[in-house]
């Protein structure tokens, strides 16, 4: 056929070049700046990762002001850095999530007669929930800084990579959601269980005032190191590994129940 | 309509002669169920063959297996010598589902240029999308195009490749009148350059008007295959009318390809599988004048071919 074209008068003329496939599995960054774009374009996500954990900074940070916590931080800094954590982790739920709206409409299927392989189809998730959670994180710091927090840059900095590195755990937690469940609006039930998990990681309220059992059980739930690690910089305190294990081992876990109902997925003819 | 079942002037691939599509001995089964039995199919490069069937006869399990979207219980299926995963990720192979997605929250512009960048090379996006004639909506958001618009879209889509072999699994289902016709003429078009097309469809008339060659399946095998004129005659054979004062029944009937012989006075009716021979018979051999020769269309041909083999009576009725 290749020579047949080339000699036909027809309209598909002139392909000389031999049939290749895509390099990295047809990973290109055109299609990961179209994902963007999307997201970007979804009012409802927009309200959720970005404008929501602003108007909390609003209504429960400000009020704040002046306050401070045991250690002298901030208690409006404190919150401010809770909040772009809670942002991120919704941010990056809803990027991996968007496998699930994915799924239920047949794109996936459509993508299965396309060079697309599915690693690179993760890969792209990933990094697209993985801007989103930037952006959300930048957003929050801007919010904050706009609201009169004011840490040294070193907190800004080592806090903003801990919230956005961390929310890694969520972009994994949404690409096994997303896997698990083809649905189109997954963010709807998603948006409650996220915010118990925020309550659980003291995002919402320092844990030291919940009973003692719920701060015991607390320390398991995937957003306590997260939020441990993004605050150390700032109360000076220190993280313990238990909060480092607690990252490594939620991303471990949700990335390889993701790995599984994927692999799931695409052997499913 | 093209009479020939492998149409001349559409080379195959220099020398080696390898078919675009074979299917051997291809099964599939869905628990208890056989979708597809047995179904062996070679396919030339440049030929357009409608796959045409009534709903459930094992169309779109077999074009899911041709496209490696579904495994055969048993057999093989090549494309171009390929495994259709290879033929997939070197854009050999493209389709235009009943069922593929899109994404409602980009443009029909975007959702082309996402698609290209998957693949190894490309058709440039401006060209695919004014062969699928859909230039003038380029910037619309796909969950607001109509699903003819959007069956376009996934044309356009399928032209990236610059496929050797286009699948269409009942492309203009649920389009009216002139959405069909239009999507049809861009696939006809399309064509001209050489492309093997291979379609799926229970609309009769469109398997009459496109394909140069039919498949009809019926449970999952192949029930017939040849041009349309021939599933016709296949089917019901042709009806030969003439005058002819005084025939000889019995020595028409003894004539090859005659299945029943009728005289209503000084008109003798044929009906018979090969009408050419019989027309032949009629205008060299006996005094017989205003031969006509008229076809069964191609929805009785479907009906009888495809109608439950429990009841023949329907068939010899005729």
């Amino acid at each position: 056929m290749t020579t047949a074209t080339a000699t036909s008068t027809g309209p598909t003329t002139g392909r000389t070049a031999p049939r290749r496939r895509p390099p990295l599995g047809g990973f290109t960054l055109t299609a990961l700046a179209l994902e963007i774009r999307r997201v970007l374009r979804n009012r409802r996500t927009l309200v959720f990762i970005l404008i929501m954990p602003a108007v909390f900074f609003l209504l429960f940070g400000l009020p704040n002001k002046g306050q401070s916590l045991g250690g002298g931080a901030s208690a409006t800094a404190y919150i401010m850095i809770s909040l772009a954590v809670y942002g991120a982790m919704v941010a990056t739920t809803s990027g991996g999530g968007m496998v699930a709206v994915e799924r239920a409409l047949g794109w996936s299927r459509q993508l299965r007669l396309t060079p697309l392989r599915p690693p690179a189809y993760v890969a792209t998730k990933v990094l697209t929930a993985m801007t989103l959670g930037l952006v959300s994180v930048l957003v929050e710091f801007a919010v904050g800084a706009l609201g009169g927090v004011r840490m040294p840059p070193h907190v800004w900095l080592l806090s903003g990579l801990a919230a956005w590195i961390g929310s890694l755990v969520f972009a994994a937690f949404g690409l096994f959601v997303g896997y698990l469940v083809p649905a189109e609006n997954v963010m709807q039930f998603l948006g409650p269980i996220l915010a118990i998990l925020a309550l659980f990681g003291g995002l919402f309220v320092p844990l030291e005032v919940l009973p003692d059992v719920m701060q015991q059980i607390a320390k398991f739930t995937p957003v306590y190191g997260v939020g441990a690690i993004a605050r150390s910089p700032l109360t000076g305190s220190g993280f313990t590994l238990g909060a480092v294990a607690n990252v490594v081992l939620w991303t471990a876990a949700f990335g390889a129940a993701a790995a599984r109902l994927f692999r799931r997925d695409t052997q499913r003819v | 309509m093209t009479t020939t079942t492998h149409p001349a002037g559409r080379p195959a691939p220099a020398g080696n002669g390898t078919p675009a599509v074979e299917l051997t001995r291809l099964t599939k089964t869905f628990g208890p169920v056989t979708a597809v039995s047995d179904l062996s199919l070679r396919i030339e490069p440049g030929e357009v063959v409608a796959f045409l069937g009534p709903n459930g006869a094992g169309k779109t399990t077999t074009i899911d297996m041709v496209l490696g979207l579904a495994r055969p219980t048993s057999g093989t299926v090549r494309v171009y010598g390929q495994s259709p995963a290879d033929a997939i990720a070197l854009g050999r192979i493209a389709a235009v589902m009943q069922t593929g997605g899109l994404l409602k929250d980009l443009t029909v512009a975007e959702t082309v240029r996402m698609t290209a960048s998957f693949f190894g090379q490309t058709r440039p996006v401006e060209e695919v999308l004014e062969r699928a004639g859909i230039t003038e909506i380029a910037d619309r958001m796909v969950g607001k195009c109509s699903g003819g618009q959007q069956q376009r879209l996934r044309f356009a889509m399928a032209l990236l490749p610059d496929p050797d072999l286009m699948i269409l699994d009942e492309p203009t289902t649920g389009m009216d009148v002139e959405g069909r016709r239009d999507f049809w003429n861009a696939i006809r078009q399309d064509a001209r350059g050489g492309r093997t097309i291979l379609f799926a469809t229970h609309y009769l008339e469109e398997a009459d008007a496109y394909a140069d060659r039919i498949v009809l399946v019926r449970q999952g095998r192949i029930v017939a295959d040849g041009t349309s004129a021939e599933i016709k005659n296949l089917a019901a054979g042709r009806l030969v009318r003439a005058t002819l004062p005084g025939a000889d029944q019995v020595g028409l009937a003894a004539l090859p390809g005659v299945d029943s012989v009728e005289v209503r006075g000084d008109t003798v009716l044929l009906h018979a599988s090969d009408s050419d021979a019989v027309a032949r018979h009629l205008l060299t051999q006996t005094g017989a004048r205003d031969v006509e020769i008229t076809s069964r269309n191609l929805e009785d041909a479907f009906i009888a071919l495809t109608a439950d083999h429990d009841q023949p009576t329907e068939r010899s009725a005729r």
